[in-house]
């Protein structure tokens, strides 16, 4: 598309039409302020849309969001009364507001054996494995599945006399369970379905960094006599750290960030209720957007601190852009 | 970062054949052990992985009578009956939902790759002033995860008129798509900039470039961008729920979750839906299978 006689024909097209443009001042002058400006005002062209959609809708958000966590803003009234940090004393006084952070808890667990499992499932599918592809794909593919679908599906599944209480049954056990209803197996059921959806994630990425382990060092390995344990030790373990360092991360964060499943599922009825369900049903269902802004912030901050402590113990050149 | 195909390492196949430190019979026996438990471990992962989908399925053939007699997972006795879905699509409106669906991830996605690769090519490709402002807070951006803000997101979505209406999600989907920037701006380094250079020497303008330079050359790092954004936005409930209460806004999530209210207790409609709402998936990442695991794979790390 663009040859060397194009070129050419460029710098030859430049002389050419020079003369013509110096006898006209008014032209010149304008010519010379465009070529003044244009190369300082092109990149922000480029950039005009990108960071209005940047600043509207990330850091209008943010600083909006500590301010409003200082009021006793309901979400609608035209005042807003500034009430300094009672928001977030309340926050951490009324121990119901609290019982959020212990719900997450349960995630949190899930998310380390949904990493323990997607790292085994990699490990065993990185060697040569029979129907490889059909056992990646159905591990993978509930990843990809609608949320409100997953939802309903494991609303049947858990349902009294359902799927889970068949199974549990033709194993022998007579015992009825009510999965989602009893508080003591709500959350653990809540989370397993977590592990159930995000365990393939997890699996692929870790699948694909222990892929780019190059070949020879395995038959080095072998050459030297090492096993498969030697070789996950040696070799898999110190391939996948980075993404396992960070898969560990976004899962801890996530843990925090629950929403879809159990709002879907239970509604955040009882003891399932999470940190994001809470906050939003203080702003919208009970007008509360000052204290549900200060929820946020607790919530902003802990997931930064969380981000913090992954730059800090995983240095990673992925970070940086330029 | 590329979609290149990912090939098997050599090793992994020679590995079986290969004769370990403890001589043949024992290491036989104990491979032996070991595929078997392999292959156990990966059975049972499947079984659970699928058992779930299968009671749905199942379920969504049968009528309400079958449903009621108890057993989740006994065949259907009529496997072609296509009442249920019939239901859940006409009194479910995924004719409507569908259509939103569409309109949302369509002006999304484009908007995303639009944006996504005008920031790119402006970080990679020029030196200016606050550079580095305007690249810091992007990165900051990144860390600030949009489930935690949506209570302020709400208040601008408001205020810029865009509540209940198909474009609040478009422009959230838009607008806070930070990795789809990083993706890009991976995949524009590795553009030779004597291509920029030529194109100017003939006088294209740097949009002229932009255009048709840069953007044909970015069509991998497209399609990554394509598939992570457009299961995103396909699955997500969170936006639509909170920003199109309105009945005829719905999109497949929030019409599905809709479900829940006027079929109560209708299992065999109920996983009709879910199984209208699944399958479009099921397709895609049937016959997108590789694109779909690169996809992911330097969408996340990246």
């Amino acid at each position: 598309m663009i040859d060397e006689r194009s070129a050419a024909w460029a710098a030859d097209r430049r002389p050419r039409y020079g003369p013509a443009r110096l006898t006209d001042p008014t032209g010149n002058r304008r010519r010379r302020w465009t070529a003044l400006l244009m190369p300082r005002l092109t990149p922000w062209l480029f950039l005009a849309v990108p960071l209005a959609f940047l600043i509207t809708f990330t850091f209008v958000p943010v600083v909006n969001l500590i301010y409003y966590s200082f009021t006793n803003w309901d979400g609608f009234s035209p005042d807003k009364q500034w009430i300094g940090t009672k928001n977030y004393t309340e926050l951490f006084e009324r121990p119901e507001l609290f019982h959020v952070f212990y719900v997450s808890l349960y995630y949190m667990a899930a998310s380390l054996v949904q990493m323990a499992l997607a790292l085994y499932f990699a490990t065993i599918l990185s060697f040569n494995t029979r129907f490889r592809n059909l056992f990646k794909g159905i591990l993978f593919f509930p990843y990809l599945i609608n949320g409100v679908a997953i939802g309903f599906v494991f609303l049947y599944f858990f349902q009294p006399d359902g799927v889970l209480d068949h199974v549990v049954r033709a194993f022998g056990s007579h015992s009825r369970h009510l999965w989602l209803g009893d508080p003591n197996l709500a959350n653990w059921s809540l989370a397993s379905v977590s592990v159930w959806r995000y365990m393939g994630l997890n699996f692929v990425l870790f699948l694909g960094a222990i892929q780019s382990i190059p070949g020879e060092l395995y038959e080095a390995a072998e050459l030297d006599g090492a096993n498969r344990w030697h070789q996950f030790r040696h070799l898999i373990a110190p391939g996948i750290r980075p993404i396992l360092g960070l898969s560990l991360i976004l899962a801890i964060s996530g843990s925090l960030a629950v929403f879809e499943i159990p709002f879907i599922m239970t509604g955040g009825a009882g003891d399932t209720k999470t940190f994001v369900i809470q906050t939003i049903k203080l702003a919208f269902n009970f007008n509360k957007v000052g204290l549900a802004s200060a929820s946020a912030v607790v919530l902003l901050v802990l997931i930064l601190i969380i981000t913090w402590i992954q730059r800090a113990l995983l240095p990673s050149d992925k970070v940086d852009l330029v | 970062m590329s979609l290149s195909t990912q090939r098997d390492r050599p090793a992994a196949a020679r590995r079986d054949t290969s004769v370990g430190a403890h001589g043949p019979r024992r290491r036989s026996r104990l491979g032996l052990a070991l595929s078997t438990g392999k292959y156990a471990s990966l059975i049972a992962a499947s079984v659970v992985m699928l058992l779930p989908l299968a009671a749905i399925l199942l379920t969504a053939f049968k009528n309400d009578k079958e449903v009621a007699a108890g057993n989740p997972l006994s065949l259907p006795h009529n496997p072609f009956n296509l009442r249920n879905f019939e239901t859940a699509f006409s009194d479910g409106h995924m004719l409507q939902a569908l259509f939103n669906t569409a309109f949302i991830l369509v002006f999304s996605v484009a908007g995303t790759v639009l944006i996504g690769s005008m920031a790119a090519y402006a970080i990679d490709r020029f030196q200016f002033r606050l550079k580095k402002l305007v690249v810091a807070m992007f990165l900051v951006a990144t860390l600030v995860p949009s489930v935690t803000t949506q209570v302020a997101t709400f208040q601008v979505v408001n205020n810029l008129g865009l509540f209940d209406t198909r474009w609040a999600p478009v422009a959230l989907f838009m607008g806070t798509d930070i990795i789809a920037i990083y993706i890009f701006l991976q995949f524009i380094r590795g553009i030779p900039t004597s291509l920029d250079e030529a194109a100017r020497l003939d006088g294209a303008s740097s949009l002229r470039i932009y255009w048709t330079v840069i953007l044909p050359l970015l069509r991998p790092a497209i399609a990554t961008v394509v598939i992570v954004k457009g299961v995103a936005v396909y699955n997500d409930f969170y936006t639509p729920f909170l920003y199109m209460p309105s009945e005829n806004l719905g999109t497949i999530s929030t019409s599905l979750f809709r479900f829940k209210g006027p079929f109560g207790a209708h299992w065999e409609d109920i996983s009709a839906g879910a199984v209208l709402v699944i399958v479009p998936t099921l397709l895609i990442f049937l016959f997108l299978q590789r694109f779909i695991y690169n996809g992911f794979t330097s969408g996340a790390t990246k």
